[in-house]
């Protein structure tokens, strides 16, 4: 391992990319190869210089995504029955319930996991994927930090999922009360997955690029 | 923000390609260096960590791994929690909660796949690091298919659920509470423990190191 003491002052020569230097890199292991080459022989990943069906898949997984997410609103997530009382909550009438129920913390914990981080993520996500397209955007770096905020708190909006499935295995006694899932549980846990592949399937890398790089192929 | 402390760019002269390092979030190019032990290289454009080794940190990983597929084993089934109402009791362990949904016919899938997410997915991750790891930290070379199994873990990565799993439950203990009385049984602090555990395991392991030994001790 080749050691350098180049000190990290001021002085800092301008930055260079792989593909720059005519090199691909693997974004599993970071090994670099000669551009061209198909496979990194470090850890077996296919390479890509830059991922040009990434946007695609981005959109297709996105769509699906959106789509999932509205009966996942429309349909009752729970179902709760006390003595002869039933009633079926939606993700939002849940959160309001708790809410009247004085639990206002764990109310927000839900409005924010099931709402606010799958809108914010579809609007964050499109937003991704268009700046790359059509160059009008925000600096690389607050793209940059945006796209890792989406990649961090994705699997978040599975709180509710599980909430659900725990409720539906404990609450079970007889007459006195019961919960069971409704089925928005199914849609919401596949929008919250189709959007966590659409995340995956975005090539952060565009970001960086001009905008001649990333026409030129 | 912390730069990269004396990563160094890539000069003019040619260093070899083995040498270099390439960020996966921006493509900058760096000459890797091995950094002292507690020390983290960031990317300098984008902040992605990029190298942080710890000493002796392949045996602290596989104990880890080890530590969460006991815990996940007595997690699973041990009684999670209990309620009583009115004299009615109700307990439910980890297994019977992913099997919430298997009533409703087409719910099924969504039970297999809270199984997977809180219980199998972070389970053959574990296995899957002790698979690669342990030849490596008893410095031997490592098993046939290691790099294919270290893949998988990494693929399985943002899939393994168990600390939002964690979440779920404090949510949904604070909606029963005003319905009946909650008890803990062994499985829930053996989950909590787990999830301590899995997330001082992540911290623990720096991709780039292990890539590059199992690249130099290949057969």
């Amino acid at each position: 391992m080749q050691m350098d003491n180049m000190e990290d002052t001021g002085r800092q020569t301008p930055l260079v990319t792989a593909r720059q230097e005519g090199l691909v890199a693997c974004t599993r292991c970071t090994r670099v190869w000669p551009i061209g080459t198909d496979r990194c022989a470090r850890c077996g990943t296919a390479l890509r210089s830059r991922d040009r069906g990434s946007l695609q898949r981005v959109w297709a997984w996105l769509a699906v995504g959106m789509i999932c997410y509205i009966p996942a609103n429309v349909y009752p997530m729970l179902r709760t029955r006390v003595l002869f009382n039933s009633s079926d909550d939606t993700i939002i009438e849940g959160a309001i319930e708790l809410a009247s129920h004085g639990a206002v913390g764990i109310a927000i914990v839900i409005f924010v996991a099931s709402v606010m981080i799958p809108v914010g993520k579809f609007v964050a996500i499109a937003w991704l994927a268009y700046s790359v397209a059509k160059p009008l955007s925000m600096e690389p770096h607050r793209r940059h930090k945006l796209y890792e905020v989406v990649e961090f708190i994705g699997r978040w909006s599975m709180i509710d999922v599980f909430v659900v499935a725990i409720l539906s295995a404990l609450v079970q006694l007889n007459f006195a009360a019961s919960i069971n899932p409704g089925p928005a549980a199914i849609t919401f846990a596949l929008s919250v997955i189709f959007t966590m592949l659409a995340a995956q399937s975005f090539d952060p890398r565009m970001i960086w690029d001009t905008n001649r790089e990333s026409l030129s192929g | 923000m912390k730069r990269g402390p004396r990563m160094a760019d890539i000069a003019s002269d040619d260093p070899d390609l083995e040498e270099l390092i390439a960020c996966p979030q921006c493509d900058a190019l760096y000459v890797a260096r091995e950094p002292a032990s507690g020390e983290r290289i960031m990317c300098r454009r984008c902040h992605h960590v990029l190298i942080a080794p710890r000493s002796g940190a392949f045996g602290r990983i596989v104990a880890l791994a080890v530590t969460v597929m006991i815990l996940m084993f007595g997690a699973t089934f041990f009684p999670f929690l209990g309620i009583n109402a009115q004299g009615i009791t109700n307990r439910a362990s980890v297994f019977d909660a992913a099997l919430a949904f298997v009533d409703g016919g087409w719910m099924m899938g969504l039970s297999v796949a809270v199984a997977a997410l809180i219980v199998l997915i972070p389970a053959a991750r574990a296995a899957l690091v002790v698979y690669v790891i342990a030849p490596l930290a008893l410095g031997r070379r490592p098993w046939p298919g290691a790099r294919r199994a270290f893949r998988w873990s990494e693929d399985l990565r943002p899939w393994s659920m168990a600390e939002i799993f964690v979440i779920g439950v404090a949510v949904a203990l604070v909606k029963v509470s005003d319905l009946a009385r909650v008890e803990y049984g062994p499985a829930f602090w053996m989950f909590a423990g787990l999830v301590v555990v899995i997330v001082l395991q992540d911290a623990t392991m720096c991709r780039w190191t292990i890539w590059k030994t199992l690249e130099d001790r290949r057969p």
